[in-house]
């Protein structure tokens, strides 16, 4: 068995006195593609920031790459994984190229300047997202969307190679959406990028994983196939309320929450 | 145009606004006077010239300040002014003169070290308030910043009313913070500090960007956070306590310059560590003369000329809503 990429074992975080992850324990592989999903309050997050080092875990331990992720230097540590926040509305006071060029900070040395290797990788990044083209724009002249892709290619500038996506397709609209799965999933298929993303959405994980790990209460409620995740009564005990299954023409699976009998 | 190119231009210009400054005064120089060497060469080499120089450090200091708490409360209106860390250092400073600690340890002195351990306790008050509240946001900032300010205000208050006539009004007149008393010494006393924190915030140029994208960013990219703000936050205590000690608390220059430079240069920390310091030498020594010759022969402590240029800017930035857009 190769080493996973992220493995947990009895993970607890508390923030505010509540344990928001309660003995988390999990295996991620090595260029999979993870939809951790789970009801509003969860751990979805949390358990991503701990990853991610932001947030520091209560207990347990998180090995990333078969190394404690603690022992990693925090420069290392960005090489390998980068956090792809969800696409809020904070003010970011840079032109698109300057931020992704900011992904390079891992791999300079404090009296070092950016070199033309770290534009370099900063061009190849963009041209990956297709967000060279407006590399000269304000980000906050950015549709939630291009912000998205935008962030995306500073994750991939840094070389990371495992991505931490909170809500990465929730709040688009439907050709943004496609947009970011297909760039997301082209990254996991054919450069073997590792994903792993949070959504509270059934239908986004069916699209953005080939996995499932459901949250509920800050425990593992469940971990399997996509095709097991939406099968009969699964999604009811994660979200606590009836669903619709409907199969889709290509053979998909859609779920709907079901309305109360009226 | 391209940031270099503004670089070069501020540095022509500070260059120029510097060297000309020293012959600006209630009484013009004549070259004939300056050639024999009588009182006018005097006055230029041993009152002028240093408090142009002093001037100029203190400039580059309070605007290099006001820059880097800007970026490490992602906050516009963060500076060692409105975070109450120059009232603090005033207290250190007015405790000193009256204790009489006119002393000199290892090239400090007494007051300069005594500013220097009040401006790291009030800022780490101001911190360790809106710590326990939860968050850097504006309001909490602001109201730590000013209730420690207040604080340290009355502090300075008390100080005087204990202290006799003569060191109450050199408290005073230091808390309007001026530069019509600075001598070589002390320059020499402010200098360590400015030019070792002004090279780490350039060094730290990198860090500071990536602080402006907020904690979880700038960790998921690399930084250090919490070890560099700590680093950071000692540096420009450290440097805001050398001059305090020196000139007094001269507000709104850390606001005001590091926003005008941002105008004209952006909000890469690779070019706006070096405009805010030349930008921040070159405003307070231009204000420096017009304290001396606005109602000359009298002579104005250039705390309230910055104070005159600096409430209406501090205003149009609060109604400008540009705060609003920074934080998240």
């Amino acid at each position: 068995m190769t080493t996973p990429a992220i493995a947990i074992r009895d993970l607890t975080c508390r923030l505010g006195g509540r344990a928001v992850l309660d003995g988390v324990s999990l295996d991620i592989p090595a260029g999979g593609s993870v939809a951790i999903l789970g009801p509003n309050g969860a751990g979805k997050t949390t358990l991503l920031k701990c990853i991610a080092r932001i947030v520091r875990p209560a207990s347990g331990a998180i090995e990333i790459l078969g190394k404690a992720s603690a022992s990693y230097a925090q420069r290392d540590l960005a090489r390998v994984l980068s956090y792809v926040p969800q696409a809020d509305a904070r003010y970011l006071p840079f032109r698109v190229s300057e931020f992704v060029l900011l992904g390079r900070y891992p791999h300079l040395s404090p009296f070092s300047s950016l070199t033309p290797e770290d534009r370099r990788a900063a061009d190849a990044a963009m041209d990956r997202t297709g967000t060279r083209e407006f590399a000269d724009r304000p980000i906050d002249t950015l549709s939630g969307g291009e912000r998205q892709r935008v962030f995306i290619a500073a994750a991939l500038t840094q070389g990371a190679r495992i991505l931490l996506l909170d809500e990465p397709a929730t709040f688009l609209d439907y050709k943004h959406q496609v947009e970011v799965v297909e760039l997301l999933r082209g990254l996991n298929r054919d450069e073997g990028v590792t994903l792993v993303s949070v959504t509270h959405d059934a239908n986004d994980a069916a699209l953005l994983g080939d996995h499932a790990i459901a949250l509920k209460a800050g425990r593992v409620h469940f971990a399997g196939e996509i095709s097991a995740l939406l099968a009969e009564g699964v999604l009811e005990s994660v979200f606590d309320t009836p669903f619709d299954r409907i199969a889709a023409p290509a053979g998909q699976i859609l779920v709907r929450a079901r309305e109360a009998a009226r | 145009m391209k940031p270099r190119a503004v670089l070069i231009l501020f540095a022509a210009a500070a260059a120029m606004i510097t060297a000309a400054a020293p012959f600006i005064g209630p009484d013009g120089f004549s070259l004939a006077g300056l050639h024999s060497g009588g009182v006018e060469a005097q006055v230029l080499r041993e009152l002028r010239i240093p408090r142009v120089i002093a001037a100029f450090v203190a400039g580059a200091v309070l605007a290099l300040s006001g820059m880097a708490f800007q970026s490490l409360f992602r906050n516009p209106l963060a500076t060692p002014f409105t975070l109450g860390v120059s009232s603090g250092a005033s207290f250190g400073a007015a405790l000193a003169l009256q204790l009489g600690l006119h002393g000199v340890w290892f090239g400090i002195s007494g007051p300069a070290a005594a500013s220097f351990a009040g401006a790291l306790l009030s800022t780490g008050l101001v911190y360790g308030l809106t710590y326990l509240r939860g968050g850097f946001s504006t309001a909490t900032l602001l109201l730590a910043g000013v209730a420690v300010s207040f604080f340290f205000s009355s502090l300075i208050l008390f100080v005087q009313y204990t202290a006799d006539v003569y060191n109450a009004f050199r408290m005073l007149r230091w808390v309007m913070g001026g530069l019509s008393v600075v001598d070589y010494d002390s320059i020499w006393s402010m200098l360590p500090f400015a030019l070792s924190g002004s090279v780490l915030l350039w060094l730290a140029r990198h860090e500071l960007n990536l602080l402006l994208l907020g904690d979880d960013l700038a960790i998921s990219r690399g930084v250090e956070v919490a070890k560099v703000k700590l680093v950071l936050f000692f540096t420009v205590s450290l440097m805001v306590g050398g001059v305090v000690s020196v000139c007094g608390p001269i507000g709104f220059v850390g606001m005001m310059v590091p926003h005008m430079c941002r105008f004209m240069v952006g909000h890469d920390h690779r070019a706006l560590v070096p405009a805010s310091a030349l930008f921040g030498g070159a405003f307070l020594v231009a204000c420096d003369v017009a304290a001396r010759v606005v109602l000359s022969p009298a002579e104005l402590p250039v705390g309230v000329i910055t104070a005159l240029l600096g409430g209406p800017f501090f205003l149009w930035l609060l109604l400008s809503g540009k705060d609003q857009r920074n934080l998240a």
